[in-house]
């Protein structure tokens, strides 16, 4: 079936070009860090974690969002979504690959990296998140490839599949529940010692996960032959709807908690996000653009003519997917170490080494996210023909 | 039970016992104070902030650890790596709060090194045990199987912890040959100079101190740590938090030593 993904339009070509490029420039940023060590970023001892984790941290919840797809199809019996569930998998599975390559970039000994698994430490959520993440990637592949596979020979698809993709629900939201017990368990970091965090991680990725699934239907759409339905795009958005309200009520409850019960330590960061300290408040306008944002995106779902027009829907959607990006993707990671153990407030500002780094790892997610969508419209698009 | 099935249980449980208790001793040190060799030792300090008077104090100190465990001098406070350090009350123990403080106080400074924690937050996280807490308390690392991932570093409430974001060998002027040198893409943090206690010396801060520091074994009642902690007023840093830190701070050690 991959093959499908060697002929295409001249666009599509030059698409696969740009990214190829992109991956050779983050490759050589990665060489220069490799070479050089991880000084080559902005990060420090006091920020220890800068942008990678951050953004490995958001597209866990990309990945994970595939699950808002796969409940109601194989729970529900949902059969709008029957169409577009593959591309929620393959969406995930292109996530999965994302996130790997973020956590592998951040790492300063890479070629230690099968001492996670020579030394196996449960006690670490480090070890969980591997065992998660590797087990949520091989089963969406296998899902989504079997799936094609069968629907390009016109056979009924295995008993087996069934039962995969029930397993495939829980462990969803675990990849990510593991991912947010990696900084809700530290008792130093007052901004992320919260039970809710588990909670609003995955409020925040079912909101920006379809979200971004939406655009991508729609991009499909009006490019493709694989046309998504507007019943399913209209749940979708509204599932998009109710999960960023969540998220946006789950961080409303962090505020109140931090300043009605007064504790300096745990009101101390969003001081520093919202209005700045010591000097440092590169963070402030994120905060802010992430609060206007999930407030104008969460009103134009809610309002039915917005949300049922698609021109409206995608700027709604795009609103939604940035907010969260702003809060999980930026805010979230660096927020924990301000101030640092000492009450102090160290900034961060990404070097272009490392800015060049991140653009080449998303663009690897891009170019197998294209190539995999590639190959299911052309599987499509063949059995369609054999139907008719 | 037979007693062919009686021996063999008993040979079993003297083996275990045997493994057992050399893997227990295989961790512990040579006793520098005591010369007990037990495994319920647990190596901590007692800082006497009142002997910690001028620059030059710390200066003596925090040269001795770092030209003895190859610490590099790199003169960036982001990049930097450090096992002992200074800083003021007021961020040492920020958590406290206080206001009004003396003079005297608010110009003290505090040295500050890895806690070696009962409970260590670096230890549950690390992915590789290349963290790990020794029977007799110290919590060590393993350089070489160090993957750089840094999660410690986000679990360690004291700041305690330093990474190798550039080569450090290239700020190293002299190095010492009983100390192991780390490569770029590792942390590193304060070992309580393991490799000293294994030949019954003190850690070198100690040394350096000029009795400014004590460090001995907290579960023996009659260590000098004990007497002073027996006889004056010591804080920890950050004790809510639950990980059991190892360091203690006095203010005038009396005559006990400190």
């Amino acid at each position: 079936m991959l093959e499908k993904a060697l002929y295409g339009s001249k666009l599509y070509y030059a698409w696969l070009g740009f990214l190829i490029m992109v991956i050779i420039a983050g490759l050589l940023a990665y060489l220069h860090q490799f070479d050089q060590g991880l000084g080559v970023t902005g990060m420090s001892r006091d920020v220890s974690w800068g942008l990678y984790i951050a953004q490995f941290t958001f597209m866990v919840g990309v990945a994970a969002s595939a699950v808002m797809v796969a409940i109601p199809y194989y729970l529900h019996d949902y059969k709008e979504f029957s169409r577009i569930v593959i591309l929620g998998e393959f969406l995930a599975v292109a996530a999965v690959v994302v996130c790997i390559l973020f956590i592998f970039v951040d790492l300063g000994q890479p070629a230690r990296i099968f001492n996670m698994i020579l030394h196996p430490s449960p006690n670490s959520i480090m070890f969980w998140d591997m065992v998660a993440l590797s087990g949520y990637l091989l089963i969406n592949l296998v899902i989504g490839w079997t799936v094609l596979g069968d629907e390009r020979k016109g056979s009924v698809p295995a008993a087996w599949l069934r039962v995969l993709a029930i397993i495939s629900i829980p462990w969803a939201i675990s990849i990510h529940t593991v991912t947010a017990f990696i900084y809700a368990g530290l008792a130093g970091r007052a901004y992320w010692l919260s039970a809710i965090m588990a909670a609003r991680f995955l409020a925040s990725a079912f909101a920006a996960g379809p979200a971004l699934l939406i655009i991508l239907c729609l991009f499909l759409r009006k490019h493709t032959s694989f046309k998504t339905s507007v019943p399913a795009i209209q749940s979708l958005a509204q599932i998009v709807c109710y999960a960023m309200i969540a998220n946006l009520f789950f961080f409303l409850l962090e505020i109140f908690t931090a300043f009605y019960s007064n504790i300096p330590g745990h009101m101390a960061t969003f001081r520093v996000l919202f209005t700045g300290m010591d000097g440092f408040n590169n963070l402030v306008p994120f905060m802010w653009g992430f609060v206007i944002l999930a407030v104008i995106g969460i009103t134009m779902l809610l309002i039915p003519p917005l949300r049922r027009n698609e021109k409206y829907l995608t700027l709604a959607l795009a609103a939604v997917f940035v907010a969260a990006w702003l809060d999980k993707g930026v805010a979230l990671v660096l927020g924990g170490f301000a101030p640092n153990a000492f009450g102090r407030v160290t900034g961060y500002i990404p070097s272009l080494t490392e800015i060049t780094v991140i653009l080449g790892v998303y663009a690897v997610g891009a170019l197998l996210l294209t190539i995999l969508y590639k190959v299911v419209i052309d599987v499509r698009v063949q059995s369609t023909a054999y139907e008719h | 039970m037979n007693r062919r099935d009686f021996l063999k249980m008993m040979a079993a449980l003297g083996l275990s016992g045997v493994a057992i208790y050399e893997g227990v001793n295989s961790y512990g040190v040579q006793a520098a104070e005591t010369g007990k060799n037990t495994s319920a030792r647990h190596w901590g300090m007692v800082i006497d902030v009142s002997k910690f008077q001028t620059a030059a104090d710390y200066q003596r100190v925090a040269a001795a650890c770092h030209a003895y465990h190859n610490v590099p001098e790199i003169d960036d406070s982001k990049q930097e790596v450090k096992w002992i350090w200074e800083d003021d009350f007021e961020h040492t123990f920020a958590e406290l709060g206080s206001r009004y403080l003396s003079e005297e106080i608010k110009v003290q400074d505090f040295p500050v090194l890895c806690n070696h924690c009962e409970n260590p937050p670096c230890v549950r996280v690390c992915p590789t045990k290349a963290t790990f807490k020794r029977a007799d308390g110290i919590v060590a690392m393993d350089y070489h199987r160090c993957i750089g991932c840094r999660f410690c570093m986000a679990a360690c409430p004291f700041g305690a912890r330093s990474f190798n974001f550039v080569d450090p060998r290239l700020y190293l002027k002299e190095v010492n040959p009983d100390v192991p040198t780390r490569t770029k893409g590792v942390v590193e943090k304060c070992s309580f100079c393991m490799e000293r206690l294994d030949k019954g010396l003190q850690p070198l801060c100690v040394e350096a101190s000029r009795g400014g520091i004590v460090f001995g074994d907290l579960e023996d009642p009659d260590s000098a740590v004990r007497k002073i902690l027996g006889e004056n007023f010591a804080i920890r840093r950050k004790v809510e938090l639950g990980t059991g830190p190892s360091i203690y701070y006095v203010f005038g050690g009396g005559s006990a030593g400190a």
